[in-house]
């Protein structure tokens, strides 16, 4: 075999934290990590936040963000080691030998110039080539990665163009300067699954046709599996598992990485039909200023103790449903049934019954919680303001609560800014009962979580549900959510429900084109599925 | 947390002047208008910094004066942020007209240089210190409602605050609740910034004669007094001026650490 491209040997990446109110503090970041990737090859680095995947994927170009530095070990690419080697050195292969894909493509262009500058400047500032050679080059990248209109696509500012376009201009960028290895940091993650598989055979594609070794950072062990030839988990900076995409997918050896490739698969039974607790009868709404319907006549009803699953895409109104049920936002026409009684459209008029029994919880519970407000304030505040709990009584009642949210005791007078991403989730969920209502509405609640974090809180919502008899209006773009928690499932897009139904009827052929094309993005978790997808597609589409 | 030097100094300096202006009564060594020396004395061991124009010691009438422009400036500046947050929270927690009409209302003000307003206002109306501190109270009261409003827009529009409207929440508890303590840390450096510019606003106006008015002494007065002696060598004026500097300069540095302390709290932002 040759000689490896990039090879990582016992990588350490250490770094000061400096956590409010104590001095500051030393972090290994990723310890003794090693790994090799060959020409032409793929390899997938995979883990939860903070596993240190992004952080080793800067390291191939021996980059640290902020305060980080690369401590111990090597970093060979073309077998010199490149950590620690002097600023003038790493310029010249930075953007040129090495190149990076960033999460946020939107973040990542500069508005005020055209695409086509942006997607050659490397490669100009580099010398790889002159601008007539590097210009067609961009264009036919362009072609390579499906842009529309590959000879005029560069002449585009970035607003100009989509999300999933502006990516793979992103790709194209990176992959002018004919590098010989390109990193990927979850390039994909932003998009919507729609979009993502095109995106992602598009990469794929240009991977395998430019003949480029890639490092690819996810943490969707599904998206990996698709355009990796090994894969590397990782936990806590440190190597958990290490082989061929075939070996973690099929057999994976360790503990964690079996619950990685099991993640998502629990089973729930729809319940039957029943009377609704909240029915939505041809509800149309528009925001203020906006010459169109955001939500175009939608009818749904929810049973109480059942969880109604609203799924699409960014942009198809299920936000809107939420607040136009909230009263957030007046529904211009029809109506809202709420546990018998019809819902005044605006939040101003509603009563306090009204409001207690009908809760949220929010995607971010970052910005859901006040970081100023400590957890027994934060729970606290419902069974004071709906009950008039006070002193001792609320404080047990919080106790309780935190219980049933299975976070025990110590928690009641810390911060937000004191608790992990998934006992954030968990607290806002605790807020929302406290108010002991009949329907929460869940938005995206589990969508900025990792994986496993997020298994545990739709367990724990299906659990409080058994007990507690709530029912969820649950808003996601993610189909292994819905087939998890689920018993009637909308389907909206661009406004309006295009499907509706039992879970088992919604998810079960034949199928509407919009709903089709949604369940066959997402993701599965087995080899082959990407181009399994792609070869359908086209055949029906020839078929057509 | 190591207080750094700079703020330690400016500490120091406030907390002299604060106490100088407080116990007044006790510290200084004459009364404040007894002609007790020479015209325009030098600094000596009876009269520390000197007389002034018509020989009275300048010493205790920067300690006399201290008293009257500190608690002036104190009074106009917590008045001006009461006025200003408040409102500035209701226009941004309100939205629609209430915002519009306040801040259109604002941009007028500010729109005339304040130093005119007030001179036309205190050549009409009486010239109290209850009048002073009113008047430029409001006057500042401007600029912290266009600062508490940008900082709460942000903080509006947070799912937090969202929850509390649906959990149906009056609007005092969305303000002094969510919002306030949030907002905190640039309110409270902002506090020191106005109280520096309402010393020297006062100082001014005393020194066109539109502000203290005689027998009470203030620093901006004492430099009017005595700018004629600048002529002749003699530094009379300058004590005052110096002791407005001094006092700008350490509110100044101890702003700077209060606000660099506040954001690397619990919760806070950044580091």
């Amino acid at each position: 075999m040759d000689n490896p491209l990039l090879e990582i040997k016992n990588l350490r990446i250490e770094a000061t934290a400096y956590p409010p109110g104590e001095p500051p503090r030393h972090v290994v970041l990723v310890d003794d990590v090693s790994v090799s990737v060959q020409k032409g090859r793929v390899l997938g680095l995979i883990g939860e936040s903070g596993a240190g995947k992004s952080t080793i994927g800067l390291a191939s170009m021996a980059f640290g963000r902020g305060g980080v530095r690369l401590t111990g070990g090597q970093v060979l690419l073309n077998g010199r080691d490149i950590r620690g080697a002097d600023a003038g050195t790493l310029r010249a292969l930075r953007g040129r030998e090495v190149t990076y894909v960033a999460q946020s493509a939107a973040a990542a262009f500069n508005p005020a110039k055209r695409l086509m500058e942006q997607v050659i400047e490397t490669t100009l500032l580099h010398g790889v080539m002159g601008r007539p050679e590097a210009e067609a080059r961009a264009v036919s990248l362009f072609r390579k990665l499906g842009l529309p209109n590959p000879e005029i696509f560069g002449a585009r500012f970035p607003h100009q163009v989509s999300g999933g376009q502006l990516q793979r201009a992103m790709t194209a960028m990176a992959l002018c300067p004919k590098p010989e290895l390109v990193v990927f940091d979850e390039p994909t993650t932003a998009l919507d699954v729609t979009t993502q598989i095109e995106v992602l055979a598009a990469i794929k594609e240009a991977i395998h046709d430019t003949g480029v070794a890639a490092l690819y950072i996810t943490h969707d062990l599904a998206v990996v599996a698709q355009v990796a030839d090994d894969i590397l988990v990782l936990r806590g900076g440190k190597r958990v598992e290490y082989g061929t995409t075939d070996q973690i997918i099929n057999t994976p050896q360790e503990a964690y990485t079996r619950a990685l490739v099991s993640v998502r698969s629990i089973d729930h039974v729809e319940k039957p039909l029943a009377a609704p607790i909240l029915s939505v009868a041809g509800v149309t709404a528009r925001y203020k200023g906006i010459s169109f319907d955001v939500l175009k006549n939608v009818t749904v009803d929810l049973a109480p103790g059942q969880t109604l699953a609203v799924v699409g895409e960014s942009g198809s109104g299920k936000s809107t449903l939420a607040r136009v049920i909230t009263g957030l936002l007046p529904a211009a026409q029809g109506r809202i049934t709420f546990a018998g009684r019809q819902l005044s459209p605006d939040l101003a008029s509603r009563t306090k019954d009204d409001l207690r029994e009908l809760q949220m919880i929010y995607q971010m519970a970052d910005t859901a919680m006040n970081p100023r407000q400590t957890v027994g304030t934060i729970i606290g505040r419902p069974l004071e303001f709906y009950f008039g709990l006070k002193g001792e009584a609320k404080r047990d009642r919080v106790q309780d609560l935190l219980d049933q949210i299975e976070m025990g005791k110590g928690y009641i007078d810390r911060y937000p800014a004191e608790l992990s991403g998934g006992q954030k989730q968990r607290v806002c969920i605790a807020r929302a009962l406290a108010a002991k209502p009949k329907l929460i509405i869940c938005d995206e609640v589990t969508s900025a979580l990792d994986p496993l974090v997020a298994d545990g809180i739709l367990k724990l919502l299906l659990n409080l549900q058994a007990q507690e008899g709530v029912a969820y209006l649950f808003i996601t773009h993610d189909l292994a959510t819905v087939r998890a928690i689920a018993d009637r499932i909308a389907v909206m897009y661009r406004g309006a429900v295009v499907r509706y139904g039992s879970k088992t009827d919604v998810l079960t052929p034949p199928f509407d084109d919009y709903t089709d094309l949604l369940l066959s993005s997402v993701p599965e978790m087995k080899l082959g599925w990407l181009e399994g997808v792609l070869l359908i597609r086209k055949m029906e589409s020839a078929g057509n | 947390m190591k207080m750094p030097l700079s703020a330690l100094l400016g500490l120091i300096f406030t907390t002299l002047f604060f106490l100088a202006a407080i116990f007044a009564n006790l510290l200084a060594p004459y009364p404040i208008d007894a002609a007790v020396g020479g015209v325009w004395e030098a600094p000596s061991a009876t009269y520390w910094l000197g007389t002034d124009t018509i020989g009275r010691d300048i010493l205790s009438r920067l300690i006399y004066g201290g008293q009257v422009t500190i608690f002036v400036a104190t009074a106009s500046s917590l008045l001006a942020f009461t006025l200003g947050s408040v409102l500035g929270f209701v226009a941004a927690t309100q939205g629609g007209l209430v915002d519009q009409v306040l801040s259109r209302l604002v941009d007028l003000m500010m729109a005339i240089p304040a130093l005119i307003i007030a001179l036309v206002v205190l050549v009409v109306l009486p010239r109290s210190l209850i009048t002073l501190i009113l008047l430029m109270g409001l006057l500042d009261a401007t600029r912290v409602f266009r600062l508490s409003r940008a900082v709460a827009v942000d903080i509006a529009v947070m799912d937090y605050v969202e929850a509390a409207r649906l959990r149906g929440e009056r609007q005092g508890w969305i303000i002094f609740r969510e919002i306030l303590p949030n907002a905190l840390s640039p309110l409270v450096a902002e506090l020191g910034l106005r109280f520096i510019f309402a010393v020297l606003f006062i100082s001014t106006l005393s020194f066109l004669g539109l502000g203290i008015q005689p027998p009470l002494a203030d620093w901006g007065g004492m430099v009017q007094e005595n700018k004629g002696g600048l002529i002749y060598g003699k530094a009379a004026a300058l004590m005052p001026a110096l002791a407005i500097a001094v006092l700008a300069i350490s509110v100044n540095l101890v702003a700077d650490w209060v606000l660099s302390r506040t954001t690397s709290l619990k919760g806070g932002r950044g580091g």
